[in-house]
Protein backbone atom coordinates (compact mmCIF):
# COMPACT_ATOMS: atom_id res chain seq x y z
CA UNK A 1 0.00 0.00 0.00
CA UNK A 2 1.18 3.32 -0.51
CA UNK A 3 2.40 5.87 2.24
CA UNK A 4 0.43 8.83 0.94
CA UNK A 5 -3.10 8.72 -0.07
CA UNK A 6 -4.30 11.35 -2.64
CA UNK A 7 -6.85 12.05 -4.87
CA UNK A 8 -7.52 13.96 -8.42
CA UNK A 9 -10.83 16.08 -9.21
CA UNK A 10 -10.77 15.97 -13.45
CA UNK A 11 -12.61 18.71 -15.14
CA UNK A 12 -14.13 16.41 -17.94
CA UNK A 13 -15.74 19.48 -19.89
CA UNK A 14 -12.38 20.91 -20.58
CA UNK A 15 -10.53 18.03 -21.21
CA UNK A 16 -9.32 17.11 -24.82
CA UNK A 17 -8.40 13.39 -24.41
CA UNK A 18 -5.03 13.74 -25.55
CA UNK A 19 -3.97 11.42 -22.44
CA UNK A 20 -0.65 12.73 -21.67
CA UNK A 21 -1.72 12.35 -18.39
CA UNK A 22 -2.06 8.74 -18.85
CA UNK A 23 0.50 8.28 -19.71
CA UNK A 24 3.14 9.51 -17.16
CA UNK A 25 0.48 8.27 -14.31
CA UNK A 26 3.21 5.83 -11.97
CA UNK A 27 0.40 3.95 -10.72
CA UNK A 28 -2.25 3.84 -13.63
CA UNK A 29 -4.90 5.49 -11.73
CA UNK A 30 -5.97 7.40 -14.99
CA UNK A 31 -7.87 5.56 -17.91
CA UNK A 32 -9.57 6.96 -21.24
CA UNK A 33 -13.65 7.49 -19.96
CA UNK A 34 -16.06 5.48 -21.79
CA UNK A 35 -18.35 8.51 -22.48
CA UNK A 36 -18.20 11.74 -24.65
CA UNK A 37 -17.81 15.13 -23.24
CA UNK A 38 -19.73 17.48 -25.13
CA UNK A 39 -16.61 18.54 -27.24
CA UNK A 40 -17.28 14.90 -28.08
CA UNK A 41 -13.83 13.74 -27.14
CA UNK A 42 -13.21 10.71 -24.55
CA UNK A 43 -12.03 12.61 -21.53
CA UNK A 44 -10.02 11.20 -19.02
CA UNK A 45 -11.23 9.62 -16.27
CA UNK A 46 -10.11 8.31 -12.65
CA UNK A 47 -10.96 4.73 -12.42
CA UNK A 48 -8.74 3.26 -9.81
CA UNK A 49 -8.56 6.32 -6.98
CA UNK A 50 -7.30 3.97 -4.76
CA UNK A 51 -3.58 3.86 -6.20
CA UNK A 52 -3.10 7.76 -6.12
CA UNK A 53 -0.30 8.57 -4.64
CA UNK A 54 -0.63 12.27 -4.84
CA UNK A 55 2.43 12.67 -7.25
CA UNK A 56 0.78 15.70 -9.22
CA UNK A 57 2.54 13.88 -12.51
CA UNK A 58 -1.10 14.53 -14.21
CA UNK A 59 -1.35 17.47 -13.17
CA UNK A 60 2.41 18.97 -14.45
CA UNK A 61 1.80 17.54 -18.05
CA UNK A 62 -1.62 18.33 -18.39
CA UNK A 63 -2.25 21.02 -21.23
CA UNK A 64 -5.44 22.39 -20.66
CA UNK A 65 -5.24 22.09 -16.51
CA UNK A 66 -8.25 20.25 -15.80
CA UNK A 67 -6.68 17.88 -12.88
CA UNK A 68 -6.79 19.29 -9.21
CA UNK A 69 -4.72 17.20 -7.21
CA UNK A 70 -5.32 16.66 -3.10
CA UNK A 71 -3.50 14.47 -0.50
CA UNK A 72 -4.40 13.20 2.40
CA UNK A 73 -3.59 15.35 5.36
CA UNK A 74 -3.23 13.91 9.68
CA UNK A 75 -6.14 15.77 11.22
CA UNK A 76 -5.42 16.40 14.22
CA UNK B 1 -8.54 12.60 7.43
CA UNK B 2 -9.25 15.16 5.44
CA UNK B 3 -8.12 15.94 2.00
CA UNK B 4 -5.83 19.62 1.27
CA UNK B 5 -5.43 20.68 -2.33
CA UNK B 6 -2.00 20.88 -3.33
CA UNK B 7 -2.24 21.28 -6.78
CA UNK B 8 -4.91 23.42 -9.08
CA UNK B 9 -5.41 25.59 -11.71
CA UNK B 10 -3.38 28.97 -10.93
CA UNK B 11 -5.82 32.40 -10.82
CA UNK B 12 -3.53 33.71 -12.89
CA UNK B 13 -5.19 31.79 -16.26
CA UNK B 14 -8.89 32.87 -16.88
CA UNK B 15 -11.59 29.71 -17.34
CA UNK B 16 -11.43 29.94 -21.07
CA UNK B 17 -10.81 27.14 -22.29
CA UNK B 18 -7.67 27.00 -24.61
CA UNK B 19 -8.03 26.93 -27.70
CA UNK B 20 -4.99 24.83 -28.34
CA UNK B 21 -5.01 20.81 -30.04
CA UNK B 22 -5.54 17.99 -28.30
CA UNK B 23 -1.74 17.78 -26.29
CA UNK B 24 0.04 20.79 -27.44
CA UNK B 25 2.32 21.63 -24.86
CA UNK B 26 1.56 25.60 -25.35
CA UNK B 27 -0.99 24.88 -22.15
CA UNK B 28 1.56 23.16 -19.85
CA UNK B 29 3.57 26.38 -20.71
CA UNK B 30 0.95 28.75 -20.23
CA UNK B 31 0.16 27.22 -16.75
CA UNK B 32 3.63 27.72 -15.77
CA UNK B 33 4.37 31.37 -16.59
CA UNK B 34 0.69 31.77 -14.47
CA UNK B 35 1.92 29.53 -11.51
CA UNK B 36 4.92 31.88 -11.77
CA UNK B 37 2.83 35.14 -11.93
CA UNK B 38 0.89 33.64 -8.78
CA UNK B 39 4.06 33.04 -6.77
CA UNK B 40 4.97 36.40 -7.54
CA UNK B 41 2.29 38.10 -6.69
CA UNK B 42 2.64 39.74 -9.57
CA UNK B 43 -0.58 39.39 -11.48
CA UNK B 44 -2.48 42.79 -10.64
CA UNK B 45 0.95 44.23 -12.34
CA UNK B 46 1.41 42.67 -15.26
CA UNK B 47 1.02 43.00 -19.17
CA UNK B 48 0.69 40.16 -21.37
CA UNK B 49 2.20 41.07 -24.67
CA UNK B 50 0.22 38.20 -27.53
CA UNK B 51 2.18 37.27 -30.39
CA UNK B 52 0.53 36.09 -33.87
CA UNK B 53 0.13 32.39 -34.17
CA UNK B 54 -1.59 29.59 -32.40
CA UNK B 55 -0.89 31.34 -28.96
CA UNK B 56 -2.53 34.52 -30.80
CA UNK B 57 -5.60 34.39 -28.12
CA UNK B 58 -2.87 34.26 -24.81
CA UNK B 59 -4.56 37.78 -23.70
CA UNK B 60 -7.96 35.42 -22.89
CA UNK B 61 -6.18 33.09 -21.04
CA UNK B 62 -3.96 35.13 -18.96
CA UNK B 63 -5.92 36.98 -16.45
CA UNK B 64 -3.79 39.71 -16.57
CA UNK B 65 -3.70 43.06 -18.76
CA UNK B 66 -2.91 42.19 -22.12
CA UNK B 67 -2.36 43.33 -25.71
CA UNK B 68 -1.70 41.43 -28.70
CA UNK B 69 1.26 43.35 -31.26
CA UNK B 70 2.06 43.02 -35.01
CA UNK B 71 3.44 39.45 -36.32
CA UNK B 72 6.84 39.57 -34.70
CA UNK B 73 6.69 42.93 -33.20
CA UNK B 74 6.16 41.84 -29.43
CA UNK B 75 9.20 42.40 -27.87
CA UNK B 76 8.59 46.08 -29.24
CA UNK B 77 5.66 47.08 -28.25
CA UNK B 78 6.62 45.39 -24.86
CA UNK B 79 9.88 47.75 -25.09
CA UNK B 80 7.06 50.93 -25.09
CA UNK B 81 4.90 49.32 -22.16
CA UNK B 82 7.71 48.91 -19.74
CA UNK B 83 9.28 52.43 -20.45
CA UNK B 84 5.99 54.26 -20.00
CA UNK B 85 5.00 52.28 -17.05
CA UNK B 86 8.43 51.06 -15.61
CA UNK B 87 6.34 49.74 -12.60
CA UNK B 88 4.75 46.99 -14.77
CA UNK B 89 6.16 43.67 -15.32
CA UNK B 90 5.77 42.66 -18.97
CA UNK B 91 6.13 39.96 -20.42
CA UNK B 92 6.20 38.65 -24.25
CA UNK B 93 4.38 34.95 -25.60
CA UNK B 94 6.10 34.27 -28.83
CA UNK B 95 5.92 31.22 -30.78
CA UNK B 96 8.91 30.51 -33.31
CA UNK B 97 7.44 31.51 -36.34
CA UNK B 98 6.49 35.15 -34.69
CA UNK B 99 10.01 35.37 -32.75
CA UNK B 100 12.35 33.78 -35.11
CA UNK B 101 11.24 34.43 -38.80
CA UNK B 102 9.22 38.06 -38.91
CA UNK B 103 10.43 39.17 -35.55
CA UNK B 104 14.24 38.88 -35.62
CA UNK B 105 15.34 42.33 -35.65
CA UNK B 106 12.68 42.83 -32.84
CA UNK B 107 13.91 40.43 -30.20
CA UNK B 108 18.14 40.74 -31.05
CA UNK B 109 17.55 44.73 -30.52
CA UNK B 110 15.18 44.35 -27.58
CA UNK B 111 17.93 41.62 -26.21
CA UNK B 112 20.71 44.07 -27.14
CA UNK B 113 19.55 47.06 -25.50
CA UNK B 114 18.68 44.92 -21.96
CA UNK B 115 14.98 45.85 -21.71
CA UNK B 116 13.67 45.05 -18.52
CA UNK B 117 11.02 42.69 -20.48
CA UNK B 118 10.45 38.45 -20.46
CA UNK B 119 9.79 37.10 -23.44
CA UNK B 120 8.58 33.36 -23.11
CA UNK B 121 10.08 31.19 -26.51
CA UNK B 122 7.93 28.46 -27.44
CA UNK B 123 10.07 26.26 -30.22
CA UNK B 124 8.07 23.73 -31.86
CA UNK B 125 9.98 23.74 -35.20
CA UNK B 126 6.84 24.22 -36.88
CA UNK B 127 4.41 27.25 -38.07
CA UNK B 128 1.68 25.77 -36.19
CA UNK B 129 -1.50 28.20 -36.81
CA UNK B 130 -1.13 28.27 -40.73
CA UNK B 131 -0.93 24.83 -41.42
CA UNK B 132 2.85 22.99 -40.14
CA UNK B 133 4.74 25.13 -42.92
CA UNK B 134 8.08 24.98 -42.25
CA UNK B 135 9.35 27.55 -39.88
CA UNK B 136 13.56 28.55 -39.06
CA UNK B 137 13.52 26.32 -36.71
CA UNK B 138 12.52 23.70 -38.33
CA UNK B 139 14.85 19.95 -38.38
CA UNK B 140 17.18 19.14 -41.02
CA UNK B 141 14.83 16.36 -42.85
CA UNK B 142 11.79 17.14 -41.45
CA UNK B 143 8.98 17.39 -43.55
CA UNK B 144 6.80 19.91 -43.57
CA UNK B 145 3.78 21.26 -46.19
CA UNK B 146 6.09 23.41 -47.78
CA UNK B 147 9.36 20.92 -47.51
CA UNK B 148 7.40 17.98 -48.82
CA UNK B 149 10.67 16.02 -48.98
CA UNK B 150 12.47 16.84 -45.49
CA UNK B 151 14.32 20.50 -44.92
CA UNK B 152 17.16 20.27 -47.20
CA UNK B 153 19.99 23.08 -46.00
CA UNK B 154 21.16 23.53 -49.81
CA UNK B 155 17.78 24.73 -50.23
CA UNK B 156 16.50 26.05 -46.93
CA UNK B 157 19.24 26.86 -45.19
CA UNK B 158 19.91 25.07 -41.43
CA UNK B 159 17.89 25.66 -38.44
CA UNK B 160 18.00 28.56 -36.47
CA UNK B 161 19.70 28.94 -32.62
CA UNK B 162 17.96 31.79 -31.04
CA UNK B 163 19.28 31.44 -27.79
CA UNK B 164 22.76 30.50 -29.36
CA UNK B 165 22.68 34.18 -31.12
CA UNK B 166 21.02 36.19 -28.19
CA UNK B 167 23.78 34.33 -25.77
CA UNK B 168 26.35 36.95 -26.62
CA UNK B 169 24.69 40.23 -26.54
CA UNK B 170 25.49 42.35 -23.25
CA UNK B 171 21.96 43.00 -22.29
CA UNK B 172 20.62 39.64 -21.40
CA UNK B 173 20.00 39.06 -17.79
CA UNK B 174 18.43 35.35 -18.11
CA UNK B 175 18.64 33.31 -20.87
CA UNK B 176 17.93 29.14 -21.23
CA UNK B 177 16.36 26.63 -22.75
CA UNK B 178 13.84 23.83 -21.27
CA UNK B 179 11.69 21.54 -22.46
CA UNK B 180 8.37 20.74 -21.07
CA UNK B 181 7.65 16.72 -22.53
CA UNK B 182 7.90 15.30 -18.95
CA UNK B 183 6.46 16.32 -15.33
CA UNK B 184 10.08 16.78 -13.93
CA UNK B 185 11.10 18.74 -17.19
CA UNK B 186 7.91 20.63 -16.57
CA UNK B 187 9.04 21.87 -12.89
CA UNK B 188 12.50 22.46 -14.24
CA UNK B 189 11.19 24.87 -16.83
CA UNK B 190 9.09 26.47 -13.94
CA UNK B 191 12.39 27.29 -12.69
CA UNK B 192 13.59 28.72 -15.34
CA UNK B 193 11.02 30.71 -16.16
CA UNK B 194 10.82 32.08 -13.01
CA UNK B 195 14.31 33.39 -13.25
CA UNK B 196 14.01 35.29 -16.11
CA UNK B 197 10.41 37.06 -14.24
CA UNK B 198 13.18 37.51 -11.37
CA UNK B 199 15.88 39.14 -14.14
CA UNK B 200 13.02 41.67 -14.71
CA UNK B 201 11.43 42.43 -11.06
CA UNK B 202 15.51 43.01 -9.75
CA UNK B 203 16.04 45.37 -12.98
CA UNK B 204 19.16 43.23 -14.28
CA UNK B 205 18.42 43.48 -17.72
CA UNK B 206 16.52 41.04 -20.69
CA UNK B 207 15.28 37.40 -19.56
CA UNK B 208 14.50 34.59 -22.15
CA UNK B 209 13.04 31.43 -21.69
CA UNK B 210 13.58 29.29 -24.47
CA UNK B 211 10.93 26.48 -24.06
CA UNK B 212 11.37 23.36 -26.62
CA UNK B 213 7.46 22.47 -27.32
CA UNK B 214 5.37 19.81 -29.08
CA UNK B 215 3.12 20.26 -31.94
CA UNK B 216 1.28 16.87 -33.10
CA UNK B 217 -1.19 17.87 -35.06
CA UNK B 218 1.45 19.53 -37.64
CA UNK B 219 3.85 16.60 -36.97
CA UNK B 220 1.84 14.24 -37.52
CA UNK B 221 1.86 11.94 -34.19
CA UNK B 222 -0.02 11.83 -31.30
CA UNK B 223 0.65 13.59 -28.13
CA UNK B 224 2.41 10.77 -26.59
CA UNK B 225 4.24 9.93 -29.49
CA UNK B 226 5.38 13.80 -29.58
CA UNK B 227 6.60 13.97 -26.42
CA UNK B 228 9.20 11.18 -27.31
CA UNK B 229 10.22 12.67 -30.89
CA UNK B 230 11.09 15.87 -29.00
CA UNK B 231 13.35 14.15 -27.10
CA UNK B 232 14.55 11.88 -29.62
CA UNK B 233 15.24 14.56 -32.42
CA UNK B 234 14.61 18.24 -31.15
CA UNK B 235 16.89 17.75 -27.71
CA UNK B 236 20.11 16.70 -29.97
CA UNK B 237 19.78 19.90 -31.81
CA UNK B 238 18.29 22.19 -29.51
CA UNK B 239 20.52 21.10 -26.16
CA UNK B 240 19.16 22.39 -23.01
CA UNK B 241 20.66 24.30 -20.68
CA UNK B 242 21.35 27.98 -19.10
CA UNK B 243 23.01 30.50 -21.15
CA UNK B 244 23.02 33.60 -19.08
CA UNK B 245 22.40 33.43 -15.46
CA UNK B 246 22.98 37.03 -14.11
CA UNK B 247 20.20 36.52 -11.61
CA UNK B 248 21.40 34.45 -8.68
CA UNK B 249 19.76 32.48 -6.27
CA UNK B 250 15.98 33.20 -6.43
CA UNK B 251 14.95 35.34 -3.52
Amino acid sequence: MPKVKGMIEINQERCKGCGLCISVCPTKVIEFSDSFNSKGYHPAEAKAMDKCIACSFCYHICPDVCITVYREIESA
Amino acid sequence: MAMQIIQKKPESLTDKEFTYCPGCTHGITHRLVAEVLDELGIREKTVTVGPVGCSVFAYQFFNTDATVAAHGRAPAVATGIKRARPDLCVFTYQGDGDLAAIGTAEIMHAANRGEKITTIFINNAIYGMTGGQMAPTTLLGMKTTTTPYGRNSNNDGYPIHVSEIIKETKGVAYLARVKVNTPQDVQKAKKAIKKAFLAQLKGIGFGMVEVLSTCPTNWGLDPVAALKWLDEHMVPEYPLGVFVDKVGDEQ
